[in-house]
């Protein structure tokens, strides 16, 4: 990362609401061109962080750098070159799908004709003439981020893109979200889902309680976790005694339906269970963010 | 300036599409137009009425005067009757060559005007009868007086009140709804000043004031209700327009205070609800007591009123202009600095 110019710096911010700390020494750097996530649950603070950077709340103390500007207060020479979505959706009322991107549009110089074809992209085409409180959530959602990226933005902010999305149109957003990314444009964002973070995100940053607990790409995050892999079988494939004597196995326990192996040396393992020709039902779950998490916060992870 | 054209039209369309709205800038008043349009229509226009007992050349020449209502009775006792029990002023007895007039003492002023009127007739008919030509001759002629009809006064209160109704709730709702929505943050994400927004909003609230002003008064000069426009009514539409400023104003005040859009109708209407009635709006104010008068002079709405009530029906000029338009700018640019102290961005 180093070498590369950044778009977001954040040093040390702090941000308080009366007794509650909401955002509690937070720093981190995002290069130009990165996918950076923020994950945590509720109340963690992403939201407070992420429009402290937005230049829509002034932090208690620390410093923010955006594109190399401070963006408090209101930064008009910062502003058409960042895109924001909050995460409760802005709508102008009574305003068709699109109307409100030609509307939000027009507050960036946008033509109408661009900013309908936003449309197409977040695959709201059929709903075009549709009024915004006429469309489904997930709908809503898609059009907020599609108002966020119509004027072509260097750096996007999206807090919770994909709540509220179905399986499908999730996808869908992530190939809008890379598709912005190779682009060469810079991506922050918040979410809950930490497989879909695994997946997206160059680096992830895991909030909870005002503080970042960890930041690093997802797969360094999860390799340094150390976490051991688990593999499940059929129960009956194999008594728990001839498990554990296998070379590598840490644990191995049954419950009704499955044995579950626990190893830090996967392969061996597997070779050993497949030369018993025992892999019934065979499933192997390596570790996820969900584990960086609970090691982390010693908490099962609670979107 | 795209940026401020496509707000204007995304406003005008939201408001156009609110149907709620709607009846409340252009039907509410309305009703209020034709109600009392009509239930005072005849209010002022009533002739005096006296009952008539007999006929004669002076009773036809009365008839075709016009001047006085004839109600014909065949009894004397009955028409008497009538006058007694306090229905008729006067009754007119005619027994050939002469005329009789019984009339009640409890209104003088009226009772002298009939016995004016009959012997005015009595007079004519004697010199006619003697076929000289008169020596004196007498003309009469109709001057528009101040006291107006009806709805020479409703309509100018009437548009009054509903420009300013519309103004205050269009602004105040409006900027709450957008700060609840967080409208108002996204809007302070994009590079637009918040002036080109406000005046975006202003302008469909002026462009809604021009349609209600047409509306009203087009309704108003309808036979029915019989409104007549002075010559100089064309300069209602400046005052139309610093109203529409002053009283968006004081809904922006209302609405940076408000949290939600129900306090703000509620504030709206506490605050537009007594002035409208203290104002003139519905009655004349010189019908009120000194003291209401000089408190209505407080109001914005009051001298609105008296501008409006000057050049669309009392033929003022542009002289009565002056004291309406300063007082809706001083109160526009006082409320407005206020507004904008208080404003706020979110909730
Ligand atoms: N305007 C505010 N006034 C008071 N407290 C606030 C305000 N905004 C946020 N908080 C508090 O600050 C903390 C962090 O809130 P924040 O919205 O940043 O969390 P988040 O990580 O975005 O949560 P979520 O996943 O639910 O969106 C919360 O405890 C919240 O109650
Ligand atoms: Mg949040």
């Amino acid at each position: 990362m180093t070498g590369e110019r950044s778009a977001v710096v954040v040093r040390d911010i702090r941000k308080s609401y009366g007794e509650l700390t909401a955002v509690d020494g937070v720093s981190f750097t995002v290069a130009e061109g990165e996918f950076f996530g923020i994950l945590g649950p509720n109340g963690a603070g992403k939201t407070t962080t992420l429009e402290i950077i937005e230049g829509l709340r002034e932090p208690d103390s620390g410093e923010v750098r955006l594109l190399g500007e401070s963006p408090w207060p209101r930064n008009v020479k910062l502003l058409p070159r960042i895109g924001v979505q909050l995460q409760a959706s802005s709508f102008f009322e009574k305003l068709t799908a699109k109307e409100q991107l030609q509307t939000f549009g027009a507050l960036y110089g946008v033509s109408p004709g661009t900013a309908a074809d936003m449309l197409e992209l977040v695959g709201l085409a059929d709903k075009a003439n549709e009024q915004e409180n006429k469309l489904s959530g997930g709908q809503r959602q898609r059009l907020s981020i599609a108002c966020a990226l119509v004027h072509d933005p260097d750096v996007v902010f999206l807090d919770e893109p994909t709540a509220a999305l179905d399986p499908q149109a999730r996808r869908n957003l992530w190939d809008v979200l890379r598709a912005i990314q190779e682009r060469g444009k810079t991506i922050v964002y918040t979410t809950h889902y930490l497989d879909e973070a695994e997946i997206l995100c160059d680096r992830v940053a895991i909030m909870d309680e005002g503080r970042i607990l960890a930041l690093d790409p997802p797969a360094v995050l999860v390799r340094g976790l150390d976490a051991p892999t688990h593999v499940t079988l059929q129960k009956g494939a194999l008594s728990v005694v001839d498990a554990s004597a296998l070379d590598g196995v840490e644990e191995a326990h049954e419950n009704e339906v499955s044995l579950t192996i626990s190893t830090r040396r996967p392969a061996p393992v597997l070779s050993a269970l497949a030369e018993r020709g025992a892999l019934d039902g065979l499933q192997v779950r390596a570790a996820t963010l969900e584990d960086v998490f609970l090691d982390l916060t010693g908490r099962e992870y609670r979107a | 300036m795209t940026a401020f054209r496509t707000l204007s039209l995304a406003m005008l369309k939201g408001f156009v599409r609110d149907k709620v709205t709607l009846f409340f800038t252009f039907l509410f008043p309305l009703m209020f137009l034709v109600i009392f349009g009509l239930i005072l229509r005849d209010v002022g226009a009533d002739k005096t009425k006296i009952a008539v007992v007999g006929d004669g050349q002076v009773v036809s020449a009365l008839r075709d005067s016009g001047v006085l209502e004839l109600e014909q009775y065949n009894d004397v006792d009955a028409a008497v009757q009538k006058v007694k029990d306090g229905d008729l002023p006067a009754a007119l007895i005619v027994r050939g060559q002469q005329l009789e007039v019984r009339f009640a003492q409890s209104d003088q002023v009226k009772s002298a005007t009939v016995l004016g009127i009959v012997n005015g007739f009595v007079d004519k008919a004697n010199v006619a009868a003697t076929g000289q030509p008169p020596r004196f001759t007498f003309a009469a002629e109709k001057v528009e007086d101040a006291s107006l009809k009806p709805i020479q006064f409703l309509t100018p209160g009437i548009l009054s009140w509903g420009v300013a109704v519309s103004a205050v709730f269009g602004s105040a709702l409006t900027l709450v709804s957008w700060r609840r929505k967080q409208v108002l943050r996204r809007i302070r994400l994009a590079p637009v000043s918040a002036t080109s927004v406000l005046s975006s909003r202003l302008l469909v609230s002026t462009g809604v004031a021009l349609v209600q002003g047409g509306i009203f008064v087009g309704i108003a000069m309808l036979p029915v209700f019989g409104l007549k426009l002075s010559g100089s009514w064309w300069l209602a539409i400046p005052l139309l327009l610093l109203g529409t400023i002053a009283f968006f104003a004081l809904g922006m005040l209302v609405g940076a205070f408000a949290k939600t859009e129900e306090a703000a109708s509620a504030a709206a209407n506490i605050v537009v609800l007594p002035m409208a009635f203290l104002s003139g709006t519905f009655f004349p104010v010189e019908q009120a007591p000194a003291w209401l008068q000089a408190v209505s002079k407080i109001f914005p709405l009051r001298h609105m009123n008296d501008g409006m009530l000057n050049v669309l029906v009392r033929g003022k000029g542009i002289e009565a202009l002056v004291v309406p338009s300063a007082v809706l700018i001083g109160f526009a640019l006082v409320v407005g600095f206020l507004a904008s102290r208080v404003f706020k961005w979110e909730e």
